[in-house]
């Protein structure tokens, strides 16, 4: 991610705007950019679907497989999240092999999912011992305008809710063409998403473009899920070289817990409408 | 709501207590900078090359040298033989260790140059990565890289309702009754007390959050007198 090249006015103007609570594109250093939401992206798929965060733009998918369970949990299902940050998203991105953003972009993803305990892995048990689903979330990135993290985040927590299960013909042991009406097995109280903060010069910004996460000191990414109506932090992350001090993180977790009170049932209808 | 059930440490340590601790500084006679740290059964060893000319050539930064982490078990540091090379959560761990020792060490003397820093872990009980990045952080300090700051690792975490220090296997990974496991890895610089290194998987409250920061600021106070005893060790036998 090293040949973006971003002249050092520009990076004065972004960060002599947000001092005056202001970034280039009008928003607010809090606000998120207009989230959209299509389905039906691919028939083939249990679910496929676009998100975008103003420019910034992913496909999501899932695909249920059988496999054997691993022997130490004989009667869970399993779940894998793969991103793919393809060059047609961005001048920074290479064919091949995924690299080091993609890896650390699913792993994170995939934890603050795991940990919530959104997707009921007893459910996805067809015989204990012998025979489960195994659930793979797929993300391409299409364009890259920042701000990927939380896009494919959402992207991928929306896809599990649309995905359909596919029909096991259980006298041949196969998968038939085509799906059930039934969606997979999730615990749809506890969805959890992540959010992820930056330091922009001293500001705190969320849903950061392109220009502003090229400059950044520091990122935190949060998961947060629902407790009974308390928010409950499922999954954290820190990236790049900076550091956070005490005032930083205070403002950050306040940050967190309003934008997921503001954005929390949106994303629940998102997920499940 | 539910009683919390561990409020006995399986370890008998008190819910703040860090394993017993060893490091020693100089244990890779060819490097430029070794240093074991252990944690109970955890033990991690780290050794500092560099600074060197990076190739490839493209790669290099003419402002500054850069610092570049690979982190890796041992294919027998657990039960389950660990196959060789990387993986993405050897990956990962590289990454966030090489971020957290980036914001304290100081290469722009060392234009176009790499300091390579490997951490490997012959023997694993929970906490590999913290271990890890606290023998870096000493084999970077013994090789010389000037440092603005040390850095002391820990990994904090909730086991059910309890706030615990210094997790072991058994509450990382085997825990799953009540609220299950928390874990928390946390870098503290020694100086400025802000955090280089920051993840958390499991299910913990905002509160409670803060409540485990705090306690890992406190454990990092003790690790750093480890780290910084080990390092006046170095030459008193030579």
């Amino acid at each position: 991610m090293s040949n973006y090249i971003m002249p050092n006015l520009q990076k004065k103007k972004i960060e002599a705007c947000l001092k005056e609570g202001k970034r280039l594109d009008g928003r607010k250093s809090d606000e998120y950019r207009e989230i959209s939401v299509e389905e039906g992206i691919s028939l083939n798929s249990a679910s496929a679907v676009r998100v975008k965060f103003g420019k910034t733009e992913v496909l999501a998918g899932v695909h249920l497989a059988l496999a054997t369970p691993y022997p130490d949990s004989p009667d869970e299902g399993t779940f894998m999240t793969g991103v793919e940050l393809h060059p047609m998203a961005s001048q920074q991105f290479d064919i091949g092999r995924p690299g080091i953003n993609a890896i650390e972009m699913a792993r994170v993803i995939d934890r603050g999912i795991r940990e919530s305990g959104f997707i009921d892995f007893k459910g996805l048990c067809i015989k204990e011992g012998e025979k489960i689903w195994q659930v793979f979330v797929d993300i391409v990135a299409i364009n890259d305008d920042g701000n990927l993290l939380d896009v494919a985040g959402l992207a991928a927590v929306i896809a599990l809710g649309k995905a359909r299960m596919p029909i096991y013909n259980e006298a041949e042991d196969k998968v038939e063409d085509g799906f059930s009406e039934e969606g997979i097995p999730l615990k749809k109280d506890v969805l959890s998403f992540s959010m992820t903060f930056h330091k922009v010069g001293n500001v705190i910004v969320a849903d950061v473009d392109k220009e502003e996460e090229e400059i950044s000191k520091f990122r935190l990414t949060i998961a947060i899920g629902d407790n009974n109506g308390e928010p409950r932090i499922t999954a954290m992350q820190k990236g790049k070289a900076g550091t956070i001090n005490a005032v930083d993180m205070e403002n950050i977790l306040e940050l967190a817990e309003s934008k997921w009170t503001e954005l929390f049932t949106k994303v629940k209808e998102y997920t499940f409408e | 709501m539910a009683e919390n059930i561990y409020t006995k440490r399986y370890s008998e340590r008190a819910m703040d207590e860090v394993r017993p601790m060893i490091a020693k500084v100089g244990v890779v006679p060819s490097a430029d900078g070794s240093a074991i740290f252990e944690t109970g059964k955890t033990k991690a060893i780290a050794v500092v090359r560099g600074p060197r000319t990076l190739h490839p050539q493209h790669m290099q930064n003419a402002q500054t040298g850069i610092l570049r982490v690979n982190y890796g078990m041992m294919p027998f540091s657990v039960e389950d033989r660990i196959r060789p090379g990387p993986n993405r959560r050897s990956e990962e761990i590289s990454k966030v260790t090489e971020w957290a020792l980036s914001s304290v060490v100081d290469l722009s003397g060392f234009p176009n140059t790499v300091v390579d820093v490997f951490i490997q872990i012959p023997q694993a009980d929970a906490g590999t990565r913290v271990a890890g990045i606290n023998a870096a952080a000493m084999a970077l300090a013994h090789a010389g890289i000037p440092m603005k700051e040390m850095v002391s690792a820990i990994g904090v975490g909730k086991i059910d309702k309890s706030l615990v220090v210094d997790l072991d296997k058994y509450e990382d990974s085997l825990f799953h009754d009540g609220e299950g496991s928390t874990d928390i890895p946390v870098v503290v610089t020694s100086r400025t007390k802000e955090i280089a290194l920051l993840q958390l998987d499991g299910k913990i409250s905002i509160p409670e959050f803060k409540e485990t920061i705090e306690m890992a600021k406190k454990s990092c106070e003790k690790i750093l007198e480890v780290q910084m005893n080990a390092l006046k060790e170095v030459g008193k036998n030579e």
